[in-house]
């Protein structure tokens, strides 16, 4: 039996949210937050923006190009940023690549 | 002259709003654990909450602004309306997570699970051999039981977390139930130091991990994180009674959960009945909003007011909250005194030496519930 790898994140993968893991509009709390197991993350409007173009078909590549567009900044600064974040998630395996 | 103490008052800005509901669905269990987390007196199933009951709850807790539902018991999977509820769950969006033993669950009723829009499960091990693991869950066929469904999760698509209590009996066998965990597909493991609560404290003896255990397995947990990042997600509660400080128990008293009994009681935690000056309402007499908020057991340990000396005046009062109500109660008979697993507490070195010698007891036979 093979250990499964840790997913690969560079430019070229397309990622989505991994099944359990979903956005929830917290009405009480007024807020948007990332559930998954044991877990509620508040998500602001940027990691919202992030999530949502996390659609398993673009790859990473052009969902920081699509930033670096949108904000007109700097592309090595969003990409920095996205990387990190899509990181964080796919250490909690929130994440799953699309073929 | 005598000093009048300034009334209590608790604004309603104090009280936060709830992330979780535990669903304690029945007591009921095929299983005989012998740290058993349920009180040592079980609710009986008739009186048990109905459907159209539960699913009420479910519906104030998501409406007072719970996010997760934790579907537990006893075995969750022994209520026969198990899809009904998960079904319920899911309209009302509460992120739905089935903690079972896997007995009583079949191929089918997996899949039907899913399709209601189950979102995890959280399956026991008691061990990594059926030899170990049936021995320790008093149930023959677990394990092998466990494995198929396991396999079912997976074929459902449903995310897993495997949950593994520890104890000095099955300790050695970390690093292969994390393994195992791997193996089954699971994306979490919490790896969870049994507390002793409830029917595990019938079994100190034969459950007390060796301060040698205890310290492996933070080393081990700690490489294994390394080593399997990406891979699995490694939860872990350390063993406390050789801890420095206590565990910051529930994330504080009536701050982020509750937890609701087969019949309907409405606890601050799973083991606060065993706190005798508590008194708890029930979702059959009052809204579950109004127990979270005017709750007396709620309100007995919320915040930091309850707290005495060396806790009051503490740094660290904030951050671990004074431990765990219930151990403070069992282990210094007052519900509001400093955790003894705290190195502060003055019944630190009983709660030490206690320990060690229960480590150090032979290991006889399980005292297991009915039997």
């Amino acid at each position: 039996m093979t250990t499964p790898a840790a997913l690969r994140i560079d430019g070229s993968v397309r990622l989505r949210l991994a099944r359990g893991v979903r956005l929830h509009r917290d009405e009480v709390r007024g807020q948007t937050v990332l559930l998954a197991p044991e877990r509620a993350m508040a998500l602001d409007d940027i990691a919202q923006r992030i999530v949502a173009a996390l659609d398993g078909q673009r790859t990473l590549d052009a969902v920081v190009d699509g930033f670096a567009e949108a904000f007109n900044a700097p592309r090595d600064e969003i990409a920095a940023d996205v990387l990190a974040f899509v990181r964080e998630l796919a250490d909690r395996r929130m994440l799953e690549e699309m073929p | 002259m005598t000093a009048h103490p300034a009334p209590r008052e608790r604004s309603a800005a104090s009280v936060t709003v709830p992330m979780a509901l535990l669903a304690e669905l029945t007591h009921r269990c095929p299983l005989a654990c012998p740290y058993c987390s349920n009180p040592l007196e079980l609710t009986r199933a008739d009186e048990e909450l109905s459907t159209a009951e539960w699913i009420g709850v479910f519906e104030q807790a998501a409406a007072l602004g719970v996010l997760h539902l934790h579907l537990s018991g006893g075995e969750p999977a022994s209520r026969r309306d198990l899809v009904e509820l998960v079904a319920a769950a899911s309209r009302l969006s509460l992120y739905s997570n089935l903690i079972t033993s896997g007995v009583g669950l079949t191929e089918t009723r997996v899949k039907a699970l899913a399709d209601a829009g189950l979102d995890h499960v959280q399956l026991s091990i008691q061990g990594t051999s059926a030899a170990s693991a049936d021995r320790i869950g008093g149930y023959k066929g677990g394990y092998q039981r466990k494995l198929a469904v396991a396999g079912w999760v997976a074929g459902a698509g449903l995310p897993l977390t495997v949950n593994a209590v520890c104890h000095r009996q099955n300790m050695d066998e970390l690093e292969a139930m994390i393994a195992l965990a791997v193996e089954l597909g699971a994306r979490r493991i919490e790896v969870a130091t049994v507390q002793f609560h409830g029917w595990a404290d019938r079994n100190r003896a034969a459950l007390m991990p060796t301060r040698e255990q205890a310290a492996a397995a933070t080393v081990l947990v700690a490489a294994a994180r390394e080593r399997y990042k990406g891979v699995i997600v490694i939860d872990y509660v350390p063993a406390d009674h050789f801890a420095t400080y206590p565990k910051a128990c529930m994330g504080g008293w009536g701050k982020v959960g509750l937890n609701v009994t087969p019949s309907g009681k409405v606890l601050p935690c799973h083991a606060a009945e065993t706190i005798p000056s508590l008194t708890f309402e029930s979702v059959r007499d009052m809204p579950l909003e109004r127990i979270w908020r005017e709750g007396a057991a709620f309100n007995a340990f919320r915040g930091t007011d309850w707290m005495q000396e060396p806790c009051r005046s503490c740094e660290r009062r904030d951050i671990d909250f004074g431990g765990c109500r219930c151990q403070a109660m069992a282990l210094a008979g007052d519900p509001a005194a400093t955790d003894p697993v705290c190195v502060r507490s003055p019944l630190h070195g009983l709660l030490v030496e206690a320990a060690e010698r229960d480590a150090a007891a032979e290991a006889g036979a399980f005292v297991y519930r009915g039997r």
